[in-house]
């Protein structure tokens, strides 16, 4: 343990935290993401879903994924003392004591699970249950620090939520939420190396093996514009797929482009031009990977939204 | 005669308590809208004592 971890749990009354500080354990920034791609997965799927299941399904997903958040700050809460990034959330500040973000994080995860059953159906319960169970003890407690393709095997735990909103609505797991599963799964890599090259000191002092830290920028640039290639020509291929259609075409081919320029301009600098110019093209494409996901979930969702139209699709 | 000033702890624990009373009021009324929204589905239905399903609902 750090001294850093010791000095806040040796401060931190149990019992003071403000309702900020317990909102702050749930990642309400990840949450955004977990809720947008839940919510095209239950539009997109091919089943109405009434109004107020729909909403309590995404809510419970909603706070399933905060219950992972908050369980994953219990966990790490010595190795964020020591990174700029997370020294201020709430255990490593000394708000909130371990003990609380344990208690709180579990409760949220059993309740999220049980609502999401009685609202919705067994399968997307288990869905959730199984992610919340990947992305806490799968990959917080097991592979964060051990092994450099943490962030590839923990991705899958981001990439869950369209597949439980899916299920959620048709009770089923199929092609379309399969799709909607590898499009996040391929697309994390990338997205994280990029922040990990801007981040690179972080990671260091908290020995964190990231890519980054285990065989340096060069493999990590190599890595980043491998991922980015093999997304491009599944985020493509998707358009011909029950998902896609020419809207989603559209939309993908313009933000796979733009991905794969930055990816292939990380690719051809080292570490000395980012140096110099303060990691700019690896900053873009740390944005553009967030707008290249947004792009695809809106466009999945407008072609569910004209398929109920009529008037989407290659037919 | 003069109020004391309230401690930024009382605030806090102010803020906390409301904060979670009004997420519990938000459950309640999530929990009651489910129930509303599933018993006025037409496919719920209720077994009675003979084993039977009976139907229930508007569409019924």
């Amino acid at each position: 343990m750090s001294d850093a971890s010791l000095h806040s749990a040796s401060t931190t009354q149990p019992g003071e935290a403000g309702f900020g500080d317990f909102f702050a354990l749930l990642k309400p920034r990840v949450m955004t993401l977990v809720v947008f791609t839940a919510l095209v997965g239950l539009l997109a799927a091919p089943v109405a879903v009434h109004p107020v299941v729909g909403l309590a399904a995404i809510l419970f997903i909603a706070v399933g994924g905060g219950a992972s958040g908050a369980l994953n700050m219990w966990w790490e809460s010595d190795i964020d003392a020591l990174m700029k990034r997370t020294r201020k959330r709430p255990i490593p500040s000394g708000r909130v004591t371990r003990d609380e973000a344990f208690a709180f994080g579990v409760t949220l995860a059993v309740m999220s699970v049980v609502m999401l059953w009685l609202a919705t159906n067994a399968l997307a319960a288990a869905l959730l249950a199984f992610t919340i169970f990947f992305y806490v003890v799968i990959y917080t407690i097991g592979l964060k620090r051990w092994t450099p393709q943490n962030i590839v095997i923990g991705g899958a735990a981001g990439a869950f939520p369209p597949m439980i909103g899916w299920a959620a609505a048709t009770g089923t797991v199929s092609i379309e939420s399969v799709l909607m599963f590898a499009l996040i799964f391929m697309w994390t890599p990338p997205h994280f190396w990029a922040l990990a090259l801007v981040m690179r000191g972080d990671y260091d002092n908290a020995g964190v093996p990231m890519l980054t830290v285990t065989h340096g920028q060069r493999a990590t640039r190599v890595h980043i514009l491998a991922y980015t290639v093999i997304l491009a020509v599944m985020a493509v291929g998707a358009a011909f797929t029950g998902i896609g259609g020419p809207v989603y075409l559209a939309v993908a081919v313009v933000f796979n482009a733009l991905f794969l320029r930055d990816a292939v301009a990380i690719w051809r600098r080292d570490e000395a031009m980012a140096e110099a110019d303060n990691y700019r093209v690896e900053r873009r494409a740390f944005r553009l990977s967030l707008w290249y996901l947004f792009a695809h979930f809106t466009a999945i969702l407008a072609e569910a939204a004209l398929r109920g139209l009529g008037l989407a699709g290659w037919a | 005669m003069s109020f004391r000033e309230e401690h930024e702890l009382h605030k806090r624990r102010f803020g906390r308590n409301l904060g979670l009373g009004l997420v519990l009021a938000g459950f309640v009324a999530l929990v009651f809208g489910l129930t509303i929204a599933k018993v006025t589905n037409e496919g719920f239905a209720v077994r009675t004592p003979q084993g039977q399903q009976a139907p229930q609902g508007k569409g019924n």
